[in-house]
């Protein structure tokens, strides 16, 4: 009768998913050490969520840290849409001798790889936005992951003065230069993933001399 | 699945031994099941007596310290590079670490697990004994063959104490020998040497050395009028030279020099003249390795021709005015020594940088170091903070120069990163657009500054009161001081604005004459020298020193001196602000020696009643100082 108080009924999602989001707990880990961080870049077509599609996925696993290689993820998505003008940035030539992937199989494996974990990435929206675009083309929800951005987590750790503009954005470039982080990989995911990885570190080692030591702490940072 | 970091490991680790004997397929699947470790600096990896790691460790970036705790005190083994190996204890015996690595530096490790690596060693025996030499010495020259056994018996007598016994380590050799001809000319013998900066040249003969001309023999012969100089270097060599094989110790080096009067020995493969030469040992390379010598020091660094020289030169400077200071030397004279010191390591890594653009620069500049570098106080490195002025183009040229400083200014701060200056956390440097300008610009900049005067903008323009020219055109440096002291100059509201920011942290003190502590933040509960006494007390000198004009003295303790001789009736306050400085800078330095840091802050728990009595003597001139900067320039109360 009074249907708008009905709960809208969930439509019955894929086995994946729901074995997916059955990783999540209620209480999620708080203390650092303990938590599974998965640090992401995206490489894709274009700046546009709706038109643009995503060319690779790389990722990479790390806990109390310790980056393990082996906890890695990368993957290739064969592409429809062929934009040639980001084939140049990216050095992913269609159609190169790697294994692609369709897109939804490339979003099942990685739903099936991140599990529970905290994501991370540099300009964490923009990747976010990509992969959740994908997520519902087809017909499932956004990730159910907690997100952290090493961009202003990084801009939180440079020392509070008048001569630093704290509100401008920081490229990966410039946090790496700053970091002193080689950027012999950059544009490509997995190794921008690396680059991401290590600021990270440097960044959350920062952050816990000032006191930051649990996730909640982490999370606040905008 | 493809696995671009695991390639990126595998090209890494291919470059340095033992990995460079494995199969790309053994790489592979070594690489791909590395863990990446982020250590801070001072963070132990795995200490002694603990139990061994089921992993070895190999250095992607920064520096490992190998220690040993020898009835109570700790020492220094050695130092691990970015592709040194370490820990391999586990992978021999299974027995606890022996040796206590420590992060010297923040560094990036690789972790192999040991359960993949070890199979392909025993396959591998060229491998294992690589393995079991640098396991057994850890030092750049590995012991002979007595730890032959060890990999599969597990037992040795570890670590031979070498470090002590100096004159019995061999003595290092340069490698990339400057050699000539017989039939070559001394004129251009001469240039070579120049062009290499060395003082002494090998001739070869079939890879052989049959002479060995040096700086000496061309004073002996050349100069003197014995020979023209187009004659060709036959006829002034000297010769035999004298060879030794590699792993001459320093004492048998020092002997044979001193016996046969020389100051070059030549390394050789089987250690006689009929033998491949190698290398070459010379007396000022000797000197060197013994570390504690300003001269020398100084004459390395020009000669440098690495970043990674300039980064040893810089750790021997360290051990330099360790000596220094617990031998009590007067600190006017040390910190002079450790300015010149510095200045040579920036001018030298300017000098390279240059060389590494594609062009010389299109016109005139001068790199400046500001705050503590260019108040000749900075010690210990800390940060850097510098500028670059160039002279004035056409307005369509100045981006593209700019560009040029831009691109010049971000190799060097890196490289004097790379050496241990650490970036200035405000951004206050060269390689930063609003820190890299013309003449007309920064003349600008300086009006505005100075008539708008804010806090900040005179925050800004008081650190340029400091600067000391690093490289380049005094002119345009000193064009720059003449206007900031003409827009100073009548300007009473600057220098009370000025006088007012040398009052914003106030006297160390608390009511209680208890010291006052960080309340907050990462280092809470500390003492902050710098905030609380060291800057106080600069900021002071910097404007009473203003108002008399005085160009060129940029040391805190000097400028009290310079007032001290100005103002005979303040001549007993001004000298004790002097001895202050100095006392506080030299508190500050045996702060940072002892804890490896900028010496920054300090807690105060450590300090003995004495240190604590000499620091509060030093508050009081600081006090002193700032009640006459309130009077003098009328600052009220509720400052």
């Amino acid at each position: 009768m009074i249907r708008w108080f009905k709960k809208k009924e969930e439509p019955e999602y894929p086995e994946f998913w729901k074995s997916y989001a059955a990783k999540f707990s209620d209480k999620p880990v708080q203390q650092l050490e303990d938590i599974r961080f998965v640090v992401l870049d995206t490489e894709t077509t274009g700046f546009d969520f709706r038109k643009d599609r995503m060319l690779c996925i790389g990722a990479i696993g790390l806990k109390n840290n310790v980056i393990d290689v082996a906890d890695s993820f990368e993957i290739y998505i064969k592409q429809e849409r062929f934009n040639p003008e980001t084939v140049a940035i990216h050095g992913i030539i269609r159609n190169e001798k790697v294994t692609m992937q369709t897109e939804a199989d490339a979003l099942t494996k990685f739903l099936e790889y991140i599990e529970d974990a905290v994501i991370v990435a540099h300009h964490a929206g923009f990747d976010l936005g990509m992969i959740n675009h994908g997520l519902k083309r087809m017909h499932l929800p956004n990730l159910k992951n907690s997100v952290l951005d090493t961009m202003p987590l990084y801009r939180s750790t440079l020392i509070n003065s008048n001569f630093v503009d704290k509100t401008r954005g920081y490229s990966l470039d410039e946090v790496a230069e700053k970091l002193v982080i080689s950027t012999k990989d950059r544009h490509t995911a997995a190794g921008d993933a690396m680059i991401t990885a290590i600021a990270f570190l440097k960044i959350l080692s920062k952050l816990k001399k000032s006191g930051a030591t649990t996730l909640k702490d982490l999370l606040k940072i905008r | 699945m493809r696995n671009t970091i695991a390639e990126r490991i595998a090209d890494f680790l291919k470059r340095y031994p033992p990995f460079d004997l494995l199969k790309t397929s053994q790489l592979s699947e070594i690489a791909a099941e590395v863990k990446v470790i982020y250590v801070e600096k001072g963070k132990v990896i795995f200490e002694e007596s603990q139990k061994g790691h089921d992993q070895f460790y190999v250095v992607h970036k920064g520096a490992i310290d190998i220690q040993r705790n020898n009835n109570g005190k700790i020492e220094n083994l050695d130092k691990c590079d970015e592709g040194d190996i370490f820990g391999l204890r586990p992978l021999f015996a299974k027995e606890s670490y022996m040796i206590t690595s420590i992060a010297a530096e923040e560094s990036i490790l690789y972790a192999i697990p040991i359960s993949i690596f070890k199979p392909m060693v025993l396959d591998n025996q060229r491998m294992g004994e690589f393995l079991i030499e640098s396991f057994a010495s850890n030092t750049q020259t590995p012991f002979s063959k007595e730890h032959h056994d060890m990999l599969y018996t597990g037992r040795e007598e570890a670590f031979e104490s070498t470090a002590q016994l100096y004159e019995l380590q061999p003595a290092h050799f340069v490698k990339n020998l400057v050699s000539c001809t017989r039939e070559e000319t001394v004129k251009d013998v001469a240039i070579k040497m120049s062009q290499n900066k060395v003082g002494s040249v090998i001739v070869i003969e079939n890879e052989c050395p049959v002479g060995i001309i040096t700086d000496k023999d061309l004073r002996l012969t050349i100069a003197v009028g014995k020979y023209p100089i187009d004659v060709t270097v036959d006829k002034v060599m000297s010769k035999p030279v004298i060879c030794y094989p590699k792993g001459i110790t320093i004492a048998q080096a020092q002997i044979t020099m001193m016996k046969h009067n020389i100051s070059h020995i030549c390394i050789t493969k089987d250690g006689t003249p009929n033998s491949k030469a190698v290398g070459i040992v010379s007396e000022h390379d000797i000197i060197v390795s013994q570390g504690n010598n300003p001269s020398v020091l100084m004459k390395a660094i020009k000669r440098s021709r690495k970043t990674k020289d300039l980064k040893n030169i810089r750790s021997r400077i360290m051990m330099l005015l360790n000596g220094y200071i617990q031998h009590n030397i007067p600190m006017t004279h040390v910190s002079k020594i450790m300015f010149e010191l510095n200045d040579a390591t920036i001018k030298r890594v300017i000098e390279r940088s240059i060389l590494k653009m594609d062009r010389q620069p299109p016109v005139k500049f001068a790199w400046m170091s500001l705050g503590s570098q260019g108040r000749k106080e900075q010690l210990l490195t800390t940060d850097q903070d510098n500028a670059i002025v160039f002279q004035d183009v056409k307005p369509e040229e100045l981006e593209e120069v700019r560009e040029y400083f831009l691109t010049l200014a971000k190799k060097v701060t890196k490289r004097l990163n790379a050496i241990g200056f650490e970036y200035c956390p405000a951004d206050m440097m060269a390689s930063n657009t609003r820190w890299c300008l013309s003449l007309k610009e920064w003349k600008e900049q300086f009006k505005n500054w100075i008539t708008e005067a804010g806090d900040d903008e005179i925050l800004l323009s008081s650190i340029f009161f400091d600067y000391d020219i690093s490289y380049g055109d005094v002119r345009l440096t000193n064009e720059l001081s003449d206007t900031i002291f003409k827009l100073t100059n009548n300007h009473k509201l600057f220098v009370n604005t000025l006088a007012n920011t040398a009052l914003r942290n106030p006297s160390p003190l608390g009511f209680f004459r208890q010291f006052l502590v960080e309340s907050n933040g990462e280092h809470k509960d500390f003492f902050d020298l710098k905030k609380r006494a060291i800057m106080p007390i600069t900021d002071a000198a910097r404007v009473l020193i203003l108002q008399y004009q005085v160009k060129n003295i940029n040391n805190t303790a000097e400028r009290f001196e310079k007032l001290a001789e100005l103002e005979p009736q303040n001549k007993e306050l001004y000298l004790s602000c002097s001895y202050a400085s100095k006392a506080l800078l030299k508190f500050r330095t045996k702060q940072g020696i002892l804890h490896n840091d900028s010496g920054r802050f300090i807690e105060l728990d450590t300090l003995t009643k004495e240190e604590k009595v000499k620091l509060k003597r030093c508050f009081k001139s600081i006090h002193d100082v700032q009640e006459l900067l309130k009077i003098r320039f009328k600052i009220t109360a509720f400052l």
